[in-house]
């Protein structure tokens, strides 16, 4: 499936299907990620159950600390 | 006088009353290193009428790859750097009035450092100090500019009180034990990036041009070639502690900070986050590979980097033993957990 992430057209493994699992594919902290959906902001308690759809557009945003 | 400001003037939504604004400013710089030396070069060449830069460490070999105000001199001689920030800054432009203060910044100072300013830069390399900016922005109603990078990554967002939402409202956990410039590197044109997006939403603020600010959290990785601007506006809290209908700024109580203690006759000192934390040995055990000897058990892990050896305990305790000096304890300690 293909979707884009910040920007970026990717293509995903059968094993990424959800917000969750496109964070831990990224290799990103869930805790510290703010995940946008199709223009709306995923809620941190919904990122295992929002089910990732061809086309989608996520934007996917973590802090860090360095500067 | 002269013309010095002429090519900024020229750029219509600043104008000569913007400039006039510009000069009639105080911006206060949290940091020195890479974001605060190229945040302060680009405001005091665009004429800011006083700047006041803060920082708590001294020049290294390690920071003249990015840390644009600072030569060779200064590393040879560990000059503090906001002392080498000044008097480089007052070489390229004598009429600011640049103050700077060798400091690490904690409620008291930052409450003393606030008096007169217009707005607040983040250029520190660590939460605990952006979180007590963010409570004192929202008390004393000064905006301020979150930035951050490491390695081809960076971000940054405005916080306006009363508008936009605050760094705790975007921020449900402290991101602890992430990575730092010291322990994934960093480019200096990321550097830049960030810096360009703070200064011009500074140069926004500044001369009013509030509609022109960005008004969304910006990311980019310069190596992956990707960006996001994602709007937030509706992550802001009611309930918030610092930007909600009754804050309690959580982060101006003394009981709140990270906590540093001397061990008596240890040689150590223990530091200890401010909020409850669950530390990932394994993860910071490949983090800390290449920079020390590390060992680990399941309760601690250990980090022997020349004379000093840091013990991180799940719970986000950290001790570090060859030293009884806070400061230089408070520096590994940010060199290893951002």
């Amino acid at each position: 499936m293909t979707i884009y992430v910040n920007g970026k057209k990717t293509l995903l493994g059968t094993g990424t299907n959800t917000i969750m699992t496109l964070i831990e594919y990224f290799e990103l902290n869930p805790k510290v990620v703010i995940v946008e959906r199709n223009k709306d902001i995923v809620a941190k308690e919904n990122y295992e159950s929002t089910i990732l759809e061809k086309g989608d557009h996520i934007e996917l945003v973590h802090f860090v600390g360095g500067g | 006088m002269n013309d010095r400001y002429s090519r900024q003037e020229l750029f219509s939504p600043i104008g000569k009353e913007g400039q006039t604004q510009i000069q009639q400013s105080h911006v206060l710089i949290i940091g020195a290193g890479a974001l605060g030396t190229a945040l302060a070069e680009s405001l005091t060449r665009a004429g800011i009428g006083k700047l006041t830069i803060v920082d708590r460490d001294y020049v290294e070999w390690s920071n003249l790859q990015r840390q644009q105000l600072y030569s060779e001199s200064d590393a040879r001689d560990r000059i503090p750097k906001a002392a080498a920030a000044k008097k480089r800054l007052q070489d390229i432009n004598s009429e600011v009035e640049v103050v700077s203060h060798v400091m690490d910044v904690s409620i008291e100072e930052m409450e003393q450092l606030i008096v007169g300013v217009d707005l607040i830069l983040d250029a520190t390399d660590n939460f605990d100090t952006r979180l007590l900016i963010n409570d004192i922005s929202q008390k004393a109603n000064i905006p301020w500019i979150y930035g951050a990078c490491v390695g081809s990554y960076g971000l940054s967002f405005t916080i306006i009180p009363g508008k936009t939402p605050c760094l705790q409202c975007l921020l449900e956990h402290i991101p602890l034990g992430g990575m730092t410039c010291d322990t994934a590197g960093i480019i200096s044109p990321t550097v830049q990036i960030v810096v360009a997006n703070q200064v011009t939403e500074a140069l926004k603020l500044l001369t009013r041009n509030l509609t022109a600010l960005r008004g969304s959290l910006y990311s980019f990785d310069l190596w992956l070639n990707s960006s996001s601007s994602i709007s937030v506006d509706k992550m802001k809290k009611d309930d918030c502690p610092s930007c909600g209908k009754t804050p309690s700024y959580p982060y101006l109580d003394k009981s709140n900070l990270t906590k540093t203690a001397v061990l008596c006759g240890r040689n150590t000192v223990q530091i200890r986050p401010a909020t409850n934390t669950s530390l990932n040995l394994e993860t910071l055990a490949v983090q800390l590979k290449p920079y020390g000897q590390v060992s680990k058990n399941q309760y601690l892990l250990s980090l022997t980097k020349g004379e000093y050896r840091l013990v991180f305990f799940t719970d986000g305790r950290v001790l570090i033993h060859g030293t009884k000096d806070i400061a230089e304890a408070k520096k590994l300690y940010y060199q290893f957990v951002g």
